[in-house]
């Protein structure tokens, strides 16, 4: 019995599959491939497979994990490569191997939210939106699990900040809290967007760079 | 990806839709390309993406070196609102390219109620609507699809219907406007040209005339276009392309699954389906093929789902050996084989219960009518005792939901079998009771009615839809008619069948309707979020039509119907002898019992079912 985990790249048009459109997506990929993967007992016995931290529609990632369980005993060597083969555009596996850790030792995120100005990034923008987002608290409206909506401070899941500028972009590289409770990195822009209306982005991008475990290694 | 187009998928609805991207999708060198074909579903992606001869040609014109068939799909309100707002035109999935710099669009036409959606796509794409807008030859705005068998009322804005299968048809077309490409030929040397093409129908070579009474007067060929146009067909299913590789939307459509095609046509002869005329003859797919596509369509999409389609499937002839080749598959790689459209008898019924695995959902049967005499009057050979044969087998092996469905306003209906469908219900509710293996979950039964809509070339070509007041009497009797508990009762809305059947028998004077509708805002007429028959109306009124002169008219045996250029090789004489036979309540044998002498046995040289 070998517990799996596969690395792989979510970017281009596959930015727009669901959560659920991406489960589906490689339930098929396994069975194009010819993998066996171990299944769930009972009635309707289901592929047990996980996403270890599910990506927000619309974001890029180079570093999306998933854990599988296959009947015979694999390292998941050449399984990527493999796999790639049989993968709609936009979804590249970059590595597969037997997970280190466990899941829940995911502890943050590198990523990168770029904000867009199509007019150029205004004067003064860089210094605002640092200060913005390294003072004291930074309070947002986030929908809760019961959909009603609730004041947050996510200035603490925010833990480090590095910011860039391009010719119509303000670049921002964040390390934020992963889970329990984690930070999308979305939410950085609409700090930005509540608080400097001015400095409103006219579209933000973001990708995952890269997952880290609790020693701040890339988590495996 | 285009920047703009960026900025709007975060903010639509399912948006993984209009990106394409997905396993199989065709992607070519564009400096290999000489003709793009821009494969335009009139109705959304989910819908679109499920229909299999939509697959198929995909298929074919991608086979073809120098040629990239490209696809697009109308796109939802709030995608539609944006794409306008950012000045996106209709796109292909494949390149992202604009529509209208293809050499052709190309519809394809399933039902009437999309012909709006076909307008709105070309006014999306920036493409005039009408063909004598569009001077050049590229694009070339031509229509496939059964709807296409009647394409008067989109006779303006197409520059050429394409009637019947595609397979062979459609590479033929485009091999002549390569042509016309390469040689520089003006749009109406090529019109003519394709003209000559047996199942290619022009419409702007025909002058329709009228009579004082609207009825039309003439149709006149003109340029040397033929005075019939015939309906193509694929004569050996063996040979005929299957798309056992093809794409595999990454988000969910429809029909999700692996579709095994097991023969076209139908051996019925249901007096009021088109489908069951315009398809023939029955021509069967051996089953060691099907297998085989069975086999290589699930190794390559990975599907755990699989279905058997045709217009009756109980009627394939090696339907048991068949699942039988099926189900090694089936285990193995943990296939779940469905069955739609079985006949309600016990040969059925065997092979539903032994196919059916895990939980037993509901069963579906559609009688049409409540009373033997009217079921005989439509030739629909289901007796209600190979119903309630079927309803024993499978209430006791667990069953307990049915569905039943029916027409209202079928040609010599009375109230007599109006009510016989709430006795029908009953009975079946009875049969239950004796016959229920576990009577503690209780039964649900549902009936369902719609209202009939007469389609061309049915044996009901000529009659009137009963008017509205009438049906909705009819609905009102039955509803207080069906009184058990366990009986649920749906029926149809009546103003979408009401359009259906102007726009089914409609001709050419009808494309101003659309184009009214289409400026009012009409779009998605298919669906109820978008559909409004006030807007029809006001169109009907601005533009002098009455509605009911197509709807509710019976028209005479001699009148010139707007379809008549057209042949499906089933004559007009043998349609109005099944309608004579409808009056008289007496049925025809099935195709393979006996041949009636419909005419389409000229395809296959005078003997058209074998197997």
């Amino acid at each position: 019995m070998g517990k799996l985990r596969l690395t792989f790249v979510k970017e281009g048009r596959a930015v727009y599959l669901s959560h659920l459109d991406l489960l589906r997506t490689f339930q098929r990929v396994f069975l194009r491939q010819g993998l066996v993967l171990r299944h769930s007992q009972g009635y309707h016995p289901h592929p047990i497979i996980s996403f270890a931290l599910p990506l927000p529609v619309g974001q890029a990632s180079d570093c999306e994990v998933l854990d599988f369980e296959v009947t015979e005993d694999l390292t998941g060597a050449g399984l990527a490569e493999d796999l790639n083969r049989f993968m709609p555009d936009g979804i590249r596996a970059l590595d597969c191997r037997p997970p280190v850790h466990p899941v829940r030792d995911l502890a943050e995120l590198r990523c990168r939210v770029e904000l867009l100005y199509d007019g150029g990034v205004p004067a003064g923008a860089a210094e605002a939106v640092n200060a913005l987002l390294t003072g004291e608290s930074l309070v947002i409206q986030k929908r809760t699990k019961r959909k009603a909506l609730a004041d947050v401070d996510i200035r603490p899941m925010l833990h480090s900040l590095e910011m860039e500028e391009a010719p119509e972009a303000l670049v921002l590289t964040a390390t934020v809290a992963a889970q329990d409770p984690g930070l999308n990195p979305a939410l950085l822009a609409r700090a930005v967007e509540t608080y400097l209306p001015g400095l409103a982005p006219d579209f933000v991008r973001v990708r995952r760079l890269a997952f880290l475990d609790r020693d701040g290694k890339n988590f495996r | 990806m285009d920047k703009r187009l960026e900025r709007i998928l975060p903010r639509v609805q399912k948006p993984a839709r209009y990106v394409g991207g997905e396993y199989n999708e065709v992607r070519k060198d564009p400096r290999e390309v000489d003709f793009r074909f821009a494969f335009c579903f009139p109705d959304t992606y989910e819908i679109g993406m499920s229909n299999l001869g939509y697959r198929i040609l995909y298929g074919i014109l991608n086979d073809m070196p120098g040629v990239w068939c490209q696809r697009a799909f109308a796109p939802w309100g709030d995608m539609e609102e944006e794409m306008r707002a950012a000045g996106i035109p209709l796109y292909a999935l494949e390149s992202g390219d604009p529509v209208r710099d293809f050499d052709i669009i190309g519809f394809s036409v399933g039902y009437e109620m999309a012909y709006t959606a076909i307008l709105n796509m070309l006014d999306l794409a920036g493409v005039p609507l009408r063909g004598e807008d569009r001077p050049g030859l590229t694009p070339l705005v031509i229509a496939g699809g059964t709807a296409m068998y009647n394409a008067e009322p989109v006779a303006d804005f197409i520059d050429m219907a394409l009637i019947g299968e595609g397979e062979d048809l459609l590479p033929e077309v485009v091999n002549l406007c390569r042509r016309a490409k390469a040689e520089g030929w003006d749009k109406p040397r090529l019109l003519r040209a394709a003209a000559q093409i047996q199942g290619v129908y022009v419409p702007s070579l025909y002058d329709v005339a009228y009579n004082s009474d609207g009825t039309i007067a003439a149709i006149t060929p003109r340029d040397g276009a033929p005075a019939k146009v015939v309906k193509r067909v694929v004569h050996d299913m063996d040979k005929a392309y299957y798309p056992a590789k093809t794409i595999v939307p990454s988000t969910e459509i429809v029909h999700d699954r692996v579709t095994l095609e097991v023969f076209r046509g139908c051996i019925r002869g249901c007096r009021f389906c088109q489908a069951g005329y315009v398809y023939r003859p029955v021509r069967c797919r051996s089953k060691d093929l099907l297998v085989q596509y069975g086999q290589e369509a699930v190794a390559d999409s990975g599907y755990q789902e699989m279905t058997l389609s045709s217009l009756s499937t109980s009627d394939y002839p090696d339907l048991v050996a068949l699942c039988d080749g099926l189900e090694p598959l089936c285990e193995r790689d943990h296939v779940n084989l469905s069955l739609p459209s079985l006949r309600a008898d016990n040969f059925s019924m065997e092979l539903m219960q032994r196919l059916q695995k895990g939980r037993k959902a509901g069963l579906t049967f559609a009688p049409e009518a409540g009373t033997q005499r009217l079921r005989d009057a439509i030739n629909k050979n289901l007796t209600e005792e190979d119903l309630h044969q079927s309803l024993r087998t499978a209430f006791s092996g667990g069953w307990n939901a049915v569905k039943l469905y029916f027409m209202l306003g079928l040609p010599t209906e009375t109230d007599e079998d109006v009510l016989a469908i709430a006795e029908m219900a009953n009975h079946v509710m009875h049969t239950w009771r004796e016959y229920a293996s576990n009577k503690s979950r209780g039964v649900r039964i549902t009936v369902s009615t719609s209202w009939f809509v007469p389609k061309p070339f049915t044996a009901f070509q000529w009659e009137p839809q009963i008017s509205r007041e009438e049906y909705e009497r009819r609905v009102k009797l039955l509803r207080e008619a069906i009184t058990a508990k366990a009986v649920t009762y749906n029926w149809h809305d009546g103003d979408t069948s009401f359009l259906e059947a102007v726009l089914a028998r409609g001709d050419r004077r009808l494309g101003r309707v659309l184009e009214r509708v289409h400026q009012k805002g009409g779009r998605l007429d298919a669906w109820s979020d978008y559909f409004s028959l006030d807007r029809w109306m006001e169109a009907f009124a601005e533009c002098g039509i009455d509605p009911a002169f197509y709807a509710n008219r019976e028209r005479a045996r001699e009148e010139i119907l707007p379809w008549s250029t057209i042949s499906c090789y089933v004559s007009d004489d043998y349609l109005w002898r099944q309608r004579e036979l409808a009056y008289q309540s007496v049925t025809t044998p099935d195709c393979r019992t006996r041949c009636s002498g419909c005419g389409a046995n000229v395809v296959e040289g005078g003997e058209c079912y074998r197997g």
